[in-house]
């Protein structure tokens, strides 16, 4: 146990050197390590708890992706039941709870249903086909065919509608000039956006938390809107109401749409020349540009409106053709709202609502004081340790702190290795291992005193000493290790920075229990050849 | 070794310890099990003062830009804004404010609106060094996976033992465990400590950690059961127990003097978690491995084989002398 080969030496040696070299790039400003070849720049990254910054969590609308999904269903069932010849219906397509119905009339239903099973598309997922289908139809009786979108199909919509939104929000958050935004997936309806640095993310989230559709319309000018509240809006219009600066009034608008957000080209915030007001002035893309110089000029004397979001943000009217396809919008913006809006019709509209789930912000001074306090913590710990473990064993304890501190440089290098995240409850983790690691230590020289007791030769009782230990230190450390990698796979944020730590830690102790210590101790062994252990 | 002829080596405990630990299971057994009751009396009557990781609702930390923080004004402020209940107090230092605003009704979107009206009512006297929102879904999902979390790391470590030691040592050592989390629980309940993520992660800890301890007796005791195969059970376990004395007091000293650094030093944001570290881990911990962990095996039947299977042989081998 005590003879280790050179090679096996040199081995040790050189695994523990190179692990603690890892650890190198963290002492250097990032400006000096970007001049050094790729692979000695992995480094730790401080977590949002220790740099600060925003960890905003947000959340596909699964109310909105359905209601999306029944309005096209909606739509499609109107489309194929006209198709010539027009299947008779007794009455048109309606939502009802989380489906579309539609009565058709006796003769014509096998007819109908043929045509209402070609929407019923099979999903492809990505073990092939799982035999599911997009829609249930239904024939409740009477004529009525219940259509409604299946849970694997909506699923699908919201994967979709999540991919669409992180490329979506990424482009937002770029345009507000972040430094290193992280915007992920998380799961299969939610999007998680970090923004290190960040401690104040009210602007941020003024800009995830808007969908931004914006929308052209005619205002229907048949009857005003107040009648058509009381009454019945004419069947191809609708009220939307006003934005809060528009005092919420209810506009009557028709429900086809001139141009739409996505033929703009560009957007950018402005000053009106007469009344010095903020706007924000667009440009259409040549077929909306063409669209709206044709609409104009048809309804000139017309208002229009411009909805964003369901909600009016003006109502001007047409005073001539506009041609040049550019315009701008002015809606008791500020400088901040206009400019946000620009940002916002820039990147484009989110396919779906999302809502914000989690928020934590940490301030850049809190981050500070914690790396300050979580230093000066592992400082006091490491230095009492040390003490008294040379008090306790000599220079058996001198053995074992440089066991310890090279532990410490090996979780080091191994954190930055896998570029993983330092958070404050992993700086706990790694206090918490320089006072769990010399346990390994305690173990073995423990049981070398018990063994020189039995009355063994020092060589013996140390050999002795570390087989025996050296199992029980392996079980005792693999119970800890369990609970960290639930930890691993439980925790979030933060607290699964203290179970990295804490795992990497009980790995590196166990590595240098098994070899760096026994390492130390055999040279010690050979230089000394001691004939009586002074441990006991 | 010595560094130095004349520097002492600290003893902490006498090579020749004999203390006899198995003559206390009549009063920790006892004790163990009042306290355990004591601590769910409390879990289920004084509660658990939860965070908002599990409940819900809205932390806010601020620091006055100048001057010393005026908590009666700011109180009067957002007690005025009709959110519910909203707790105050000094965190760290009497420029710093926690403030906690319980979980609106009306869901994700009530979370939001909430954060904006203390803003707003704050204004620009105070920075906010932290902010923290959660929402309902995300709460409720927290304190789901964390049950999940402890429940399965329990279970992982019961059959890891099962598999290393007999199925009595495993389930000695998860009676242990769970008395350990139950008297921490009730520790938590009885301060009033915050329990939030980071509770859960002190939780495990101390699971794995005092498991940690009781494996390194076990050991020894399996060692002990195989050398003297007719040396009476609560023998053998005072000797186990005594010979792993010194090992067990040093590793705790260390342990602990690596927690009071953080203790006193790591600032007032890991306080909570800390304070439960020790008391879960030194008070706890070590009380149960050699209180309960290990005199346990005695009911649990632990040598009884061993014992049988010595007498069996010896009635065999004094019958086949028999002419």
């Amino acid at each position: 146990m005590l003879y280790i080969s050179k090679w096996k030496a040199t081995a040790i040696l050189l695994t523990a050197l190179i692990c603690c070299l890892f650890a190198v790039p963290n002492f250097f400003p990032e400006s000096t390590v970007k001049r050094w070849p790729a692979w000695a720049q992995r480094h730790i990254v401080l977590g949002l708890d220790l740099q600060g910054g925003s960890h905003i969590l947000l959340e596909v609308d699964a109310n909105d992706v359905r209601r999306q999904k029944l309005l096209t269903l909606q739509d499609d069932a109107r489309r194929v039941l006209r198709q010539s010849p027009p299947v008779g219906l007794t009455r048109a397509p309606v939502i009802r709870g989380n489906s579309v119905e539609v009565a058709i009339r006796e003769s014509d239903l096998q007819q109908g249903l043929t045509r209402l099973r070609e929407l019923a598309q099979p999903l492809g997922g990505f073990i092939g086909s799982t035999g599911a289908r997009s829609i249930d139809i239904e024939n409740v009786g009477g004529g009525v065919v219940r259509l409604t979108p299946t849970e694997p199909a909506l699923l699908e919509r919201t994967r979709q509608v999540v991919d669409q939104s992180v490329e979506i929000i990424g482009k937002r958050v770029n345009q507000l000039g972040l430094v290193e935004p992280s915007i992920q997936r998380q799961g299969n309806d939610r999007i998680l956006v970090q923004v290190p640095g960040l401690g104040d993310p009210q602007q941020l989230l003024e800009i995830l938390g808007k969908t931004a559709k914006l929308t052209f319309r005619l205002v229907d000018t048949s009857m005003p809107a107040e009648q058509a509240l009381q009454g019945r809006p004419p069947p191809e219009s609708e009220i939307v109401y006003g934005s809060k600066a528009e005092n919420r009034q209810p506009y009557l608008l028709e429900k086809r749409v001139i141009v739409s957000g996505e033929e703009l080209t560009d957007a950018q915030p402005s000053f009106d020349q007469r009344t010095s007001e903020p706007i924000v002035t667009f440009k259409f893309n040549t077929s909306g540009a063409r669209k709206f110089a044709q609409v104009t000029q048809e309804n000139v004397g017309r208002p229009f409106a411009i909805v964003l979001d369901d909600e009016v943000i003006s109502a001007p009217v047409i005073r001539e053709p506009i041609l040049g396809g550019s315009g701008q919008i002015s809606g008791n913006f500020t400088v901040e709202s206009a400019n946000n809006l620009a940002i916002l019709l820039r990147a484009g509209a989110l396919p779906a609502k999302l809502t914000v789930i989690e928020q934590r912000v940490v301030g850049a001074g809190l981050g500070a004081d914690s790396i300050e306090k979580g230093k000066l913590a592992s400082y006091f710990g490491a230095a009492l340790v040390v003490v008294f473990m040379v008090v306790t064993y000599g220079l058996f304890g001198v053995f074992a702190s440089i066991a310890v501190g090279v532990n410490v440089g090996m979780i080091f290098g191994i954190l930055s290795l896998l570029n993983a995240t330092l958070t404050l409850p992993g700086i706990i983790g790694i206090v918490l291992t320089i006072g769990i690691a010399v346990d390994s230590n305690v173990l073995i020289y423990e049981r070398i005193r018990e063994e020189v007791r039995t009355g063994r030769t020092p060589i013996t009782a140390i050999d002795a000493g570390f087989t025996r230990a050296l199992a029980t230190i392996l079980d005792s450390n693999i119970t800890t290790f369990i609970a960290a990698a639930v930890l691993f796979f439980f925790g979030s944020g933060p607290v699964r920075g203290f179970a990295v730590t804490l795992g990497i830690g009980i790995i590196t102790t166990v590595f240098t229990a098994f070899t760096l210590t026994r390492l130390i101790v055999a040279w010690w062994v050979r230089w000394a050849r001691p004939r009586q252990l002074a441990i006991s | 070794m010595r560094l130095h002829p004349k520097l002492p080596l600290l003893r902490i405990v006498p090579d020749d310890t004999k203390f006899d630990f198995m003559r206390f299971r009549r009063i920790s057994f006892p004790a163990s099990a009042a306290l355990s009751i004591l601590a769910i009396l409390l879990y289920f009557f004084h509660g658990l003062n939860f965070g908002i990781d599990f409940v819900g609702g809205t932390l806010i930390e601020v620091q006055a830009k100048s001057g010393l923080a005026d908590l009666a004004k700011m109180r009067s402020t957002l007690s005025g804004l009709g959110l519910g209940d909203v707790q105050l107090q000094e965190f760290g230092g009497p420029e710093n404010v926690l403030i906690r605003v319980a979980q609106q009704p009306g869901g994700e979107q009530a979370q939001q609106v909430a954060i904006n009206k203390v803003r707003e009512a704050l204004g620009s006297e105070v920075d906010y060094r932290r902010v923290e929102v959660v929402g309902p879904r995300v709460s409720s999902e927290l304190l789901a996976k964390s049950t999940i979390g402890l429940g399965l790391a329990i279970f992982g470590i019961l059959i890891y033992l099962w598999f290393r030691f007999e199925w009595q040592f495993s389930l000695g050592a998860m009676i242990a465990n769970v008395h350990d989390l139950v008297l921490t629980i009730g520790y938590m309940s009885l301060t009033q400590i915050d329990f939030d993520l980071s509770s859960i992660a002190a939780l495990l800890t101390i699971l794995g950690y005092s498991l940690n301890d009781t494996v390194v007796i076990y050991d020894r005791i399996r060692e002990m059961l195989r050398r003297y195969k007719r040396m009476s059970m609560p023998d053998l376990l005072n000797i186990s127990v005594n010979s792993t004395l010194s090992r067990s007091i040093i590793t705790h000293v260390t342990v602990t003097l690596a927690l009071l650094a953080l203790l006193l030093f790591g600032g007032h944001a890991i306080h909570s978690f800390v304070a439960t570290m020790i008391f879960g881990v030194v008070l706890v911990g070590t009380y149960t491995s050699v209180f309960i962990a290990a005199p346990i095996l005695i009911y649990l039947g632990v040598g009884t084989t061993r014992m049988e299977a010595e007498e069996g042989a010896g009635k065999e081998r004094a019958s086949t002398a028999r002419p």
